[in-house]
């Protein structure tokens, strides 16, 4: 279990606009998330001896960003292979990695011309090798293919309905019209999202995240340093990183996994709420990954916001409404913000807990959810002010 | 200019068996033979009991859906324009494995979870036969 509670915390964020096309290499936004996220904590680029982050072949190495801006002496630069599953990972993994003294200040940032470049959601000609042998010959190659299979499995489980999925589009569109730097801000209804196209069944194209070019960026410091930094910190209270058994040969293959209906949430529920000494009653905002509609509510069951199979009549009461009770999503998340592979949910949680979201505040946030992940294995993290 | 095609299966030193009984039309399942655990995808130690003793079974070709999704917006397009609709499923075999398939002479409207399907095989290209299920009869 993550024992570091309160003792490292977000100094800083930085962040490009997000777009359907840059016009810039990765390397460049990542250069500039990463020297946004410094200057917003007051650190001097000399200072930052660590780099974080992850990637699926779309990416440029830590290494990289640290010979772009100059680091006299880059330690801990690290890139993980994965995709929205190791967004909060990578944050943990910068707090360990100080708590242990390879590094003092780290820059965690995920850079991707997601839209322009290489497009996740697109098709690729596959060397039909490994475990895809057994999948894309028969047509199975998408991520969206891939995650309407546990979509599905929720409706024939709980009888999930398409109104159910679609009150989480509505409300992150909704939070989105808020927010100048999301993607999509126009309003959509239940009759705009009934009647958008199918793309792979049981998704409609409005269950299906945006692609985008961008990056973002944090600074992890320690709790003491961060004391003297810019801003008031925001402090890792606790975190989680993994999934059950079975989580597969690659980040698409659940063939052996045993319940689509439920996802990696349930299998690290109990330690990150044991690590932050805190649960999901206690929570003001939660920045929940929304590669897809469903997956918000297989994490809000699975990190206990609400039964299991309750997913669709919580977001359908209204309870994830920015007016609810539980605000998610509040920038409008991968669905209507952009896609940078769950890395922007970080930087909305902190600036709720800063108070400087503007007019999409949620008001009085002092502790806020987010996750990253959507099927077999993912990671999650409590933050406070 | 590469011509985009379907992806076929590049047998390995694992999935060769399977590839190969599919071209004979047989469903060939991997079984360890110390706990006489059914296993896939085929790999050499038993994930059951780490046991590398293993043998190949021809399975009765029988299961039925457990998920299944429909594809309607073809990836890549121009792979995939004239097959869509079509039905790509989670299967769980009677042998206690699950395999990914496509479901075939089936209304993909009609396909739900639960129902029986049996085997079928449809020869693709460079030599390769793809198992493919369609409704069980009676």
């Amino acid at each position: 279990m993550f024992k570091l509670r309160d003792k490292y915390a977000i100094a800083g964020i930085g962040e490009t606009a997000y777009s359907k096309n840059s016009g810039t290499t990765v390397l460049n936004l990542a250069a500039e998330a990463c020297l946004k996220a410094a200057w917003d904590a007051g650190v001097e680029i000399e200072e930052i001896d660590g780099l974080v982050s992850y990637n699926f072949g779309d990416s440029v190495p830590a290494i990289a960003v640290a010979t772009e801006l100059g680091i006299p002496a880059a330690g801990y630069a690290v890139d993980f292979a994965g995709g929205g599953n190791a967004a909060n990972l990578i944050t943990l993994t910068a707090a360990a990695a100080i708590e242990s003294g390879l590094a003092r200040n780290v820059l965690c940032f995920r850079a991707m011309n997601g839209r322009s470049g290489f497009r996740l959601g697109g098709g690729r000609e596959f060397e039909a090798r490994g475990i895809t042998q057994y999948t894309a010959p028969f047509g199975w190659i998408t991520y969206p293919q891939a995650m309407a299979m546990w979509c599905r499995r929720h409706m024939v489980e709980y009888g999930t309905t398409p109104e159910q999925l679609g009150e989480v589009a509505i409300s992150s569109r909704r939070n989105a019209a808020l927010n100048e730097r999301a993607m999509q801000r126009t309003p959509i209804d239940m009759d705009d999202y009934l009647s958008s196209r199918a793309i792979v069944e049981p998704f409609r194209l409005l269950d299906i995240c945006l692609e985008s070019d961008g990056a973002c960026a944090v600074l992890v410091t320690s709790a003491d340093r961060a004391r003297d930094m810019k801003h008031r910190p925001v402090y890792i209270m606790g975190g989680a990183y993994g999934g059950g058994p079975n989580q597969g040969e690659d980040l698409f293959d659940a063939i052996r996994w045993p319940d689509h209906s439920r996802n990696y949430s349930a299998y690290i529920r109990d330690e990150l709420w044991g690590s932050a000494g805190i649960g999901p009653s206690d929570i003001d905002v939660a920045e929940i990954y929304d590669c897809f509609t469903y997956s918000v509510l297989m994490q809000l069951e699975g990190f206990g916001f609400c039964g299991e199979g309750e997913g669709g009549p919580f977001v359908e009461s209204g309870a994830i409404r920015r007016e609810g009770k539980l605000p998610v999503n509040t920038h409008g998340g991968l669905l209507s913000e952009a896609y940078i592979h769950g890395f922007n949910h970080v930087l909305e949680a902190v600036r709720q807990l800063r108070g400087d979201a503007g007019e999409r505040q949620i008001a009085d946030a002092e502790i806020a959810l987010t996750t990253a992940g959507a099927m077999t294995c993912g990671s999650a993290m409590v933050l406070r002010r | 200019m590469n011509q985009m095609l379907k992806p076929v299966p590049a047998p390995d030193a694992d999935s060769r068996p399977f590839w190969d009984g599919c071209r004979d039309y047989k469903l060939m399942v991997q079984c360890c033979t110390e706990c006489e655990t059914f296993r896939f995808p085929p790999h050499r130690f038993c994930p059951h009991c780490r046991s590398e003793q293993r043998e190949w079974v021809e399975a009765s070709g029988k299961g039925e859906v457990f998920s299944w999704i429909v594809v309607v917006h073809p990836v890549p397009r121009e792979v995939y324009a004239g097959d869509v609709p079509y039905v790509v499923s989670l299967i769980n075999l009677d042998e206690g494995v699950r395999i990914v398939s496509n479901i075939i002479d089936c209304d993909p409207h009609a396909v739900e979870a639960g129902m029986r399907v049996e085997v079928a095989f449809q020869p693709a290209r460079d030599d390769i036969v793809l198992p493919v299920f369609r409704p069980a009869k009676g």
